[in-house]
């Protein structure tokens, strides 16, 4: 490849947002043709200096070139003509446009619409062809699923002509089937000659798809490697600057009596869309049971009802006495009362007060505890020794008991809600996303703190949209589609590709290949191509 | 990191928005031709200057308090009480009822039971604006606002048609009896040795209006209602996982709030007219949306920017009274005061804390 001019090189790119350093002195040179992937904690940097690539921060420092060409990017006008693509982690559609509405919003070619859309159609069918990019150009946004909304925003870039695709974090929202194809596609891309930037945080897909990868920390770029000839372990270290344990060190589980019993649980949101479709699982004590499933599957609604935020019908019993689904007995406190402790999917809107300080975040949830109770007032003095105990023993970073939880980083926050819920000792721990947006090293610890609790005889809850979390993590695992159960088994016996068809709502041969699973009636008998 | 020292939100923002509100002003009063150094000399003279003005100062900064925490206590539960002045002309009421018809032996009594009938009657007003907003989504904005209308033709048709004494014209009860009547502060500081200005309206309403800012910071800040009501005001999702009821929230801090506006009748009423008149309120509760932006719903800047717009009441009401500038000037003093501290609070604030920003890059 001596010769040719990379498709893009930074030289020493920097920013600064106050006191922080976002990027310090970035250099990287991506050839033409090739994937690059990007890859760091959350923080690091990697959005950022995406962002000064796609015009929308200028760098304080620094130099662009693409191929070849020194070239400054104001805005994102400018990125698009020096033709670079950007696929969002949430996309920027228009909801009730038809696909090819969306494509040719912003690139109409002049005031009248039937003529670009004439045109759109034509280069849509051939790019549809070219990268097995298929996708019905009539058909409205809001009726098309994830998977196919991202290839729309694919297309867009394309049809701007863009040589050079950002994709950031893309495979956050699809399932392993739709993330496959996402990958041939990208690969079809490659070989027609494109250059793709890959954000990710996940190490599975840098080494299953990318030509050469840069690892980002604190800002700064601390290795660039061909994929070839790294493996994950080097490069979680380069993230986080420590060896890490990348699987999940649990002696087999030893399950006890069923803690939690659900039967026939059924939920139906304000829209009268039903939610939770008779639903049954049991948990018994010492056990993790993972739910697995694309986001939007009804997860987070079981989650809300065992934690009391939502009502429902059906019966839950927690070690044999029924819990109240509805009325003055089925809110968050009763929950905690009865020893269900709740780490919530999203830590910001409802695990945490962002404003409170530490010690007030301590005791969200158990503020009426009798043990924080001083006559009429609460008992703060209690309460800021109690969590600088728990700040320590979490190892929450800084340990500032007066500190806003806004003000600590992902990691620290997550540590905080769960030290939060695990020291009440709960009978069963529901837990969320636990290490959504956390980074590598803090992972591990809350991994280990949720082993430990099972290990004292707890039932654990676990959704995670994270395949990797739910199999490394559970011992018996369920997976959820439309509200439904469409399978559970063990997890040592589980697969990517079956819980893949599972998670997709499909059974067939690949689910039935797991020992010892259960493959629900629901789950469609056959592997249905998507179109 | 925060963006900027504490010391430099709570007192350097106000202080600059004060002076600007100050430069503002005196552009105006350059404009109509009068001299504005003159008018400030003549607004401190007035305000602060005696006793006499101190007492008047006081007097409506009392007011201020009440329905400065009223709306303060609203904000924590981020919900808009605009209906400050309704509730408050119904405490009226409730205080005007309870001195007229029970015979008291002694005014330290009566004002207890005054003060437990204000605020009652305040917190009944807002209770029902509290109920449709918890149950049934209506915006409590407009349903205070609409309430603050209601609450005035209540007023008037209690004054006109049920209280008035008869034979006499004009809608207002009748003169509480001697036993009600308020010590001032002038009775109040003379076994000290203090003279104060006999003809001052300031009474012992001063001490309860402290008292409330003493008891409302503990509410907020140290009690489990406080925390529950801190907590659903910053996050309502968060509030529904605590398993914080928001039915029980918004209906109890607007109760609060309700009731501390209706103890502003115990200064004016009570302390004051010594019978309840029409128009008894005078704007006070929506000063107190001033107040409570301006003192960041913290009872202790409640207390200070309830003095500061007790200041520009008097101070104004003297400029009026001795020089040329109309009264309506001194509404638009007022009004630039609340447009800076209030309004316009994000166009001093972003311009310092990126003066703060690049002082600390400076250090570090």
């Amino acid at each position: 490849m001596t010769g040719t001019a990379p498709a893009i090189e930074l030289r020493g790119i920097s920013k600064a947002f106050g006191p922080v350093q976002a990027n310090k002195d970035i250099s990287i040179r991506v050839m033409p043709g090739t994937i690059h992937g990007i890859i760091g904690e959350n923080g690091a940097g990697k959005s950022t200096l995406m962002s000064i690539l796609y015009g929308f921060y200028k760098a304080d420092k620094g130099e662009i070139f693409i191929h070849g060409q020194k070239t400054v990017i104001p805005d994102s006008q400018a990125a698009i003509a020096a033709g670079i693509g950007m696929v969002f982690q949430h996309f920027k559609l228009v909801e009730n446009f038809t696909v090819l509405e969306n494509v040719i919003l912003g690139a109409e070619d002049g005031r009248l619409l039937r003529p670009s859309l004439a045109r759109a159609r034509k280069e849509l069918k051939r790019l549809a062809e070219e990268y097995e990019l298929n996708v019905d150009p009539d058909a409205v946004i809001e009726d098309i699923g994830v998977g196919m909304q991202q290839r729309v925003e694919i297309l867009k870039a394309l049809y701007r002509q863009a040589d050079i695709l950002i994709l950031d974090e893309p495979t956050g929202v699809l399932t392993p089937a739709e993330a496959d194809h996402l990958f041939r596609i990208l690969d079809n891309l490659r070989n027609g000659g494109k250059t793709i930037i890959l954000i990710t945080h996940k190490l599975r897909e840098i080494m299953e798809i990318t030509d050469t990868v840069s690892v980002m920390r604190r800002g700064q770029m601390t290795a660039t490697v061909t994929t070839a000839e790294t493996s994950p372990e080097e490069l979680a270290e380069l993230m986080v600057g420590r060896k890490v344990l990348l699987r999940v060190d649990k002696a087999p589980a030893q399950p006890g009596d069923v803690v939690l019993a659900v039967e026939n649980l059924n939920v139906t949101d304000e829209k009268g869309v039903q939610k939770l479709r008779d639903v049954s699982l049991s948990i018994r004590a010492g056990e993790i049971l993972g739910i697995a499933g694309v986001a939007g599957n009804g997860q987070s609604e079981l989650l809300e009802v065992l934690g009391g935020m939502c009502t429902a019908t059906g019966r839950i019993t927690l070690n044999g006495d029924d819990i109240d689904l509805s009325g003055r007995q089925s809110d968050g406190q009763s929950r905690r009362a009865r020893g269900i402790a709740h780490v919530p999917e999203d830590r910001q809107r409802e695990g945490l007060i962002m404003d409170f300080h530490a010690w007030e975040n301590v005791a969200f949830g158990y503020h009426t505890d009798p043990a924080w109770r001083r006559g009429p007032l609460m008992d703060n003095a209690a309460l800021q020794a109690d969590t600088a105990r728990k700040m320590e023993k979490f190892d929450v970073r800084p340990p500032d008991p007066w500190l806003a939880a806004k003000n600590f980083s992902g990691g620290n926050q997550q540590k905080i809600v769960v030290a939060r819920e695990i020291e009440r000792n709960p009978t069963l721990l529901l837990v969320g996303q636990p290490t959504r947006g956390v980074d590598i090293g803090a992972i591990e610890f809350i991994h280990n703190q949720i082993v430990a609790l099972r290990d004292q005889g707890a039932a654990v809850l676990l959704v995670s949209v994270e395949l990797d979390e739910i199999l490394s993590l559970s011992d018996r695992v369920v997976v959820m589609f439309d509200g439904q159960i469409m399978g559970d088994g063990p997890a040592s016996t589980a697969n990517q590709i079956g819980l893949g068809c599972l998670m997709a709502g499909m059974g067939g041969a690949d689910t039935t290949a797991m020992a010892g699973w259960t493959i629900s009636d629901a789950a469609a008998p056959e592997l249905m191509q998507e179109g | 990191m925060d963006k900027m020292p504490k010391w430099a939100d709570v007192i350097l923002i106000p202080l600059i928005s004060l002076l600007l509100a100050a430069i503002l002003s005196a552009l105006v009063i350059l404009a109509i031709g009068e001299d504005p150094w003159a008018a400030l000399k003549m607004m401190v003279q007035g305000a602060l200057g005696s006793t006499y003005g101190w007492g008047y100062t006081l007097y409506y900064a009392t007011n201020f308090i009440f329905t400065g925490l009223a709306v303060a206590v609203a904000f924590h539960a981020r919900m808009f009480n605009i209906g400050g002045e309704g509730q408050a002309m119904l405490g009226g009421l409730g205080v005007a009822l309870v001195c007229l018809f029970i015979p008291w032996p002694h005014w330290t009594l009566a004002v207890i039971a005054a003060t437990i009938s204000a605020g009652v009657f305040g917190a009944l007003w807002a209770a029902v604006p509290a109920y449709l907003q918890a149950k049934r989504g209506s915006h409590i904005v407009i349903t205070t606002i609409m309430f603050n209308f209601i609450a005035s033709a209540v007023l008037n048709y209690m004054l006109v048609n049920v209280l008035r004494p008869q034979g006499a014209m004009d809608p207002a009860t009748a003169k509480f009896p001697a036993a009600t009547h308020l010590p001032t502060l002038h009775e109040l500081l003379l076994p000290l040795g203090i003279k104060f200005s006999k003809a001052a309206p300031a009474n012992v309403s001063l001490l309860i209006a402290l008292a409330a800012c003493v008891l409302v910071w503990l509410l907020i800040w140290r009690t489990r209602l406080g925390y529950e009501i801190r907590a659903f005001g910053f996050s309502e999702s968060g509030a529904k996982y605590a398993g914080i009821s928001p039915v029980k929230i918004t209906i109890v801090a607007m109760l609060i709030s309700g009731a501390l506006a209706g103890l502003m009748a115990i200064n004016t009423t009570m302390g004051e007219a010594e019978r309840l008149v029409l128009n008894a309120t005078e704007g006070a509760g929506f000063i107190g949306i001033a107040v409570a932006l301006m003192g960041r719903s913290h009872p202790f800047g409640v207390l200070l920017a309830a003095i500061l717009f007790g200041f520009l009441y008097q101070g104004g009401a003297e400029l009026a009274l001795w020089t040329n500038i109309p009264r309506e000037m001194i509404v638009v003093i007022q009004a630039l005061v609340i447009l800076f501290t209030g309004a316009l609070d994000n166009m001093v604030r972003i311009p310092l804390e990126k003066l703060f920003l690049s002082l600390r890059r400076k250090e570090g």
